[in-house]
């Protein structure tokens, strides 16, 4: 197999889910468990049709249960490990989400978001799963989501979303929604040499001088990861453990566990934040909006200047850790009016703007179906 | 006329297999997992595969803490999801033996489905099911093995439903290899054990284990050491019993508890498709990608 | 199928074994005292640190253990073992 099988360098016109799909062969996707759901299916089967020829492995699971605990278990035995899926089976996943976080292994979901709750529209467009990728698995730990608004960024993203999850140990979110998922559009496939790269920090004692602590952090909080078969007798739990890994149920080892996983990205956060923006600099009223939201909200901000309003779009492309840094820097903006936030659920991402800020923040959603026109987010800036 | 001390020793020959910083562990007297877990060390050792190419994964549960004593590779994983989890490490690095060592109310209830499926694929994969009729770290409840009309915690008036016969149950789903035994009967499990590690493909040992603290005692069964005598006085070995015919009942007195080798057959094991097998050409797999990586002296346990 | 052989008498050696306990592992089971092969152990009077039980050699029976190696088998909590003696 050479790179260039695995990595279609040229340019493509492409739907979204095939690009996340040749995005996580071109990061050096090793193994893919899926369970096939709408509108993340394409990514399954593009991968389906790809991964015998390179190689490495697809596995269709009988479930999403066993989906995300079979990356999980890929994970710690060293592969880059990845799944695909949408609303219900990403409520299934939670539970190994969780386990993920606990066990620290790297892994990359990719959720294609529909509208919601439950079977909701299962063909049709949403984005109310911003709370559920943050918050879904119970208790505190943190994840980074990624949001692309074009298949171009499909690509990219799910790329940086393997080099994230191997950089800090952590589960990270490539999260489409059903529009950008089904779009088409122009695909750039870099050089195999211009894919970047970065791994997992690795132990740098052998297994044989005893003294390798798998839960042992440096200062970035990330301790260096050991695989299974390499000797040191790991023991991995979702209980509460100490820095060998093992059970420790005390409230002194649970602070200190916890804090860890929430801090590896909450202290990070600089590092990782990402956004886009337009016409920020003077804009008397700020768009959020992600996703395919955010293509209409860049025409209602063109809509909006030709009728002598400034407005200005800042959007979030890590969901998580929300880019609230940029929203309170945007505070200080003389003429600062108001915030629009443009999402298709009931609200989720406009708490994140609401909690920062005293102005108003003007909500034009609806909980999915259908885009958001650039007329509906007009009318609210305008108004 | 007055015993005598045996002689002392500060450690014990296989001290070396168990996490022995971790040891007393947290299982009752009389249970039946230690024994289980002893003959599953000693077949680690036996089976002749290295140990640093074992690796053990469990759920949750009594039987699901196996997996924090064994001195290999072990993951502690979520309910009822060793078997996907057991799946996704045997599949990313095929050179490992991977078992997956749990209890009955993880494997067969919670995680029924992964069980189901990854015996109808074939995967490569030794389960070791620890059957004591009850769900024992949560205090006895009632599950899929316990036999009709017996008292649990959710069931204080006798279990209103009917058990799997998990021999029956493993063999229709395909499992390639299915054997019972029960702790009491070591040596033979310790064997099955060695068989099943060497057997490629779906191997499945259920062992009938006293849980005296869950079902033993609430049961008018008594202690651990009654249940191991109930199995003594009635035991059959059988390997050619008829599947459909294993039930167990432990109260039932006159019934036989029927144990063995009750199938042994080949059928090819679970890969996933590959249209090019070249192992290692350029990306090569998952545990070679960070070989580069990997800190001097470790070269020998690839 | 393999047919069973009667034992050579005259050749047939029964190995000795020696018995070791580590008393403070003991959680009083009574596993290898109620199903040694040669009855061989006997629970003690006193207890360990824990209050259990432990198995002590019966009287009589010091030179008994043919190292079967059982109750190490069955032993939940590598309390005791068995080595070849003579």
């Amino acid at each position: 197999m050479t790179a260039s099988e695995r990595i279609l360098t040229g340019e493509h016109f492409m739907l979204g889910d095939h690009a996340c799909a040749e995005g996580a062969l071109a990061a050096g996707l090793d193994f893919f468990a899926c369970y096939p759901i709408t509108p993340s299916t394409e990514v399954a089967e593009r991968l389906s049709h790809r991964m015998p020829k390179l190689g490495a492995s697809f596995l269709q699971m009988e479930d999403e249960l066993g989906s995300m605990a079979a990356i999980v278990g890929a994970s710690v035995a060293g592969a880059r490990a990845m799944t695909a899926t949408s609303g219900p089976g990403f409520s299934l996943m939670m539970e190994n989400v969780g386990l993920a976080a606990m066990m620290e292994a790297p892994c990359v979901v990719v959720d294609v978001m529909r509208g919601s709750p439950s079977t909701g529209l299962p063909t049709a467009v949403g984005q109310g799963d911003v709370m559920q990728v943050r918050w879904g698995s119970h208790g505190d730990y943190s994840i980074v989501a990624y949001c692309p608004n074009s298949p171009q960024e499909c690509f990219d993203l799910t790329i940086k979303a393997f080099n994230t999850a191997d950089h800090y140990r952590i589960p990270t979110f490539v999260m489409l929604d059903e529009v950008v998922g089904h779009m088409t559009e122009r695909v750039v496939i870099p050089d195999a040499k211009e894919i970047p790269f970065s791994g997992r920090k690795r132990p740098s004692t052998p297994p044989t001088d005893g003294r390798f602590l798998p839960f042992q952090a440096a200062g970035d909080g990330v301790p260096p990861m050991a695989h299974a078969g390499e000797g040191y007798k790991l023991h991995f739990t979702g209980l509460t453990h100490d820095e060998r890994g093992y059970p420790a149920l005390t409230p002194e080892a649970h602070v200190a566990l916890v804090r860890r996983l929430v801090d590896k990205v909450r202290l990070n956060a600089p590092a990782i934040v990402e956004h886009e923006e337009l016409m920020l600099d003077d804009a008397e009223v700020v768009i959020v909006a992600f996703g395919c939201t955010s293509r209409s909200a860049r025409r209602a901000v063109h809509l909006a200047r030709e009728q002598g309003v400034r407005a200005g779009l800042l959007r979030p492309i890590t969901l998580w850790p929300f880019p609230e840094e940029r929203v309170r820097r945007q505070l200080r903006t003389r003429g600062l009016r108001r915030f629009v936030v443009a999402e298709l659920n009931m609200g989720q991402m406009s708490r994140e703007v609401e909690r920062l800020t005293q102005l108003p923040v003007l909500r034009v959603n609806h909980p999915g179906g259908a885009m958001l026109r650039p007329e509906d987010i007009l009318e609210a800036v305008l108004r | 006329m007055t015993p005598t001390k045996a002689a002392g020793a500060s450690s014990h020959p296989l001290d070396s297999l168990f996490r022995a910083d971790r040891l007393p562990h947290i299982l009752c007297p009389g249970c039946g997992i230690g024994p289980a877990m002893q003959c599953y060390t000693q077949a680690m050792v036996e089976s002749g595969i290295p140990l640093e190419r074992q690796v053990c994964v469990s759920g949750i549960g009594c039987s699901g803490r196996v997996a924090g004593y064994v001195n290999i590779d072990s993951y502690h994983t979520t309910h009822g999801r060793a078997i996907p989890f057991a799946l996704g490490v045997a599949v990313a690095r095929p050179e490992l033996r991977v078992t997956v060592f749990s209890g009955d109310g993880d494997l067969i209830s919670i995680g029924g489905n992964h069980f189901m499926h990854s015996a109808r694929r074939n995967v490569d994969l030794t389960v070791i099911c620890i059957n004591n009729f009850n769900y024992g770290m949560t205090g006895g409840q009632a599950g899929p093995t316990t036999p009709p009309g017996a008292k649990a915690t959710t069931a204080p008036y006798g279990n209103a439903e009917r058990p799997f016969n998990l021999p029956y149950l493993a063999a229709a789903v395909g499992a390639t290899f299915v054997a019972r035994w029960t702790a009491l009967h070591v040596r033979q499990l310790k064997d099955t054990m060695v068989r099943a590690l060497r057997k490629q493909g779906f191997s499945f040992i259920e062992i009938l284990a006293p849980c005296p603290t869950g079902f033993g005692r609430p049961n008018d069964i008594g202690e651990g050491l009654d249940e191991m005598n109930r199995y003594r006085t009635r035991c059959v070995v059988n390997h050619k019993a008829p599947l459909h015919e294993l039930d167990v009942d432990l109260r039932e007195i006159e019934e036989p508890i029927v144990l063995g080798n009750f199938v042994d057959r080949d059928r090819p094991h679970y890969r996933p498709p590959m249209i090019q097998r070249s192992p290692a050409e350029e990306h090569g797999t998952a545990g070679d990608r960070w070989a580069a990586q990997r800190p001097a002296g470790m070269e020998g346990t690839e | 199928m393999s047919t069973r052989r009667p034992v050579n008498l005259t050749s047939a050696r029964v190995p000795r074994g020696k018995v070791f306990v580590l008393p403070e592992r003991c959680k009083g089971c009574r596993f290898c005292i109620d199903f040694c092969p040669k009855e061989v152990l006997v629970e003690s009077e006193d207890s360990n640190a824990k209050g259990y039980r432990y198995p002590l050699l019966a009287s009589g029976k010091e030179d008994g253990c043919i190292h079967c190696q059982y109750c190490t088998l069955v032993c939940p909590e590598l309390a005791i073992f068995t080595e070849e003696d003579g």
